[in-house]
């Protein structure tokens, strides 16, 4: 059994049928044209939207558990930084929010910042950061609770090619060295190329193809 | 520093256009009718002296203070309901958009017979006028969070309550200080109206003791005063809002 699995997930407006498994450590990413339901897939795995089916993380029934105690991270498409908060507050705010001691806050705050580079904006406020910093910086607040599984839509979108490959090799680093459990939504089938352990890919709401590296996907 | 003196002059050119017109009309009219600038400036300090406005604006000061903050207050809380909770916001908003509209004044007569004509007559008053407003610009700010940010905080685990006091009330703030903002003035027009129609102290009462007085000068002492407070009230609303929000917005 996956680590993740999807098991006949249906939406009143959008999925069909979904069937999935996705093993522990896998980077999957699902590809489709706007409007597929790569979102909403995302958004079921969060708790944000009704299904019908199963859906199962770690061998745990997971339907009617509340988004807070999936543990999961999510990073939207408009990465959705708090703009009322700093950078480091915006970073410590899921460990501020299990109620972490403020050391170990800043420790891994100090971690996390260092193995993305971007301790020197940790006092800016989200207004003052460039697309490509704002991406580094929702990146970091959602893995820094160790989450079991990542959630990424179309994080490359708005940025410029040279920041895209960068982070996108960032990326990749991360969820080796954190053996995170990766879904990561795009229409950008080099991000796929460069990335994927697995490839789904959705087309009016249904699974039209699984592959398991760029070339087979082909 | 001669250019920083003309641009001050022509800023303040219509004031000091103002002040010189109104100045001589005075002068040229004579007449207790249209006292001239320079003589509600030396009535201003006479009744300052004297402890007529420390008296009447004490008592206008206690009843604005304490029904805007009550008034404000509430309407931040019952805002805050509405804005988190569907079925409270289904049930409370046609009756607060209803209400909302009628003029603070328009409750005077029915809170005369059902208050009687006491101390917390202007109170109730000034509760209306800074509740109804305030409360739909905070559910108004709540409204326009986008969702996404209430979803990102849920997915890195913040409580409901974390979510309201970090994120849904910071976020929401400045619709709220505008609401705060736009009823600073009112509150002092509608004080001035309760004490002109019921109450025999503050600066209403003595804007009408001075009209059945033909004082004039007294009059207009009133009218800088109430602008002068609406004016501090205003600004002190938006110093508190760049406090709480200048930093990120």
């Amino acid at each position: 059994m996956g680590y993740i699995k999807l098991e006949n997930i249906s939406t009143d407006f959008c999925l069909k049928d979904i069937k999935l498994s996705i093993s522990n450590g896998e980077f999957v990413v699902v590809l489709g044209h706007s409007g597929a339901g790569k979102s909403t897939l995302l958004n079921i795995l969060a708790g944000f939207t009704k299904h019908s089916g199963n859906l199962y993380l770690n061998g745990e029934l997971i339907n009617n558990v509340a988004t807070q105690k999936r543990g999961i991270g999510y990073l939207h498409q408009g990465i959705h930084l708090f703009p009322n908060l700093s950078v480091y507050e915006n970073i410590a705010f899921a460990l501020k929010a299990k109620k972490v001691d403020k050391h170990n806050v800043a420790k891994e705050v100090q971690k996390i910042t260092q193995m993305l580079q971007i301790s020197h904006l940790l006092g800016r406020y989200p207004k003052n950061l460039s697309g490509g910093e704002k991406q580094r910086v929702g990146i970091a607040r959602s893995i820094i609770t160790k989450p079991k599984v990542l959630l990424l839509d179309e994080p490359l979108s708005s940025l410029d090619e040279t920041t895209a490959n960068d982070i996108r090799k960032e990326l990749k680093a991360l969820s080796d060295t954190l053996k995170l459990t990766v879904i990561y939504v795009t229409h950008n089938k080099l991000d796929a190329k460069v990335l994927a352990d697995k490839i789904v890919y959705i087309n009016k709401g249904e699974i039209y193809k699984i592959a398991n590296k760029y070339e087979d996907y082909q | 520093m001669k250019d920083s003196i003309l641009n001050i002059l022509i800023k303040n050119s219509p004031i000091i256009l103002f002040l010189t017109t109104w100045e001589v009309a005075g002068k040229v009219a004579n007449t207790p009718l249209l006292p001239s600038f320079s003589q509600v400036i030396v009535e201003f300090f006479n009744l300052l002296q004297s402890g007529v406005i420390v008296e009447n604006l004490s008592h206008s000061f206690l009843r604005v203070v304490i029904g805007y903050l009550i008034g404000g207050l509430l309407g931040i809380v019952v805002g805050i309901f509405m804005g988190i909770n569907r079925t409270i916001e289904l049930s409370l908003r046609p009756l607060i958009s209803m209400l909302l509209p009628i003029p603070t004044l328009g409750w005077l007569p029915l809170m005369m017979l059902w208050i009687g004509i006491n101390e917390a007559l202007p109170i109730v008053l000034i509760f209306i006028c800074a509740f109804f407003p305030v409360a739909y610009a905070t559910l108004l700010g709540i409204k326009e969070i986008p969702q996404d940010y209430i979803n990102s905080a849920k997915a890195l685990g913040a409580s409901n309550s974390y979510i309201l006091f970090r994120i849904i009330l910071p976020l929401a703030s400045p619709s709220i200080f505008t609401g705060l903002r736009l009823e600073s003035g009112m509150v002092w027009k509608t004080v001035l109206a309760a004490e002109m129609f019921a109450i025999p102290t503050g600066i209403g009462a003595m804007m009408i003791n001075a009209e059945s007085l033909i004082r004039v000068d007294v009059i207009m002492v009133a009218l800088i005063i109430l602008a002068l407070m609406s004016f501090g009230f205003e600004k002190t609303i938006y110093a508190l809002e760049k406090a709480a929000t200048g930093k990120w917005r």
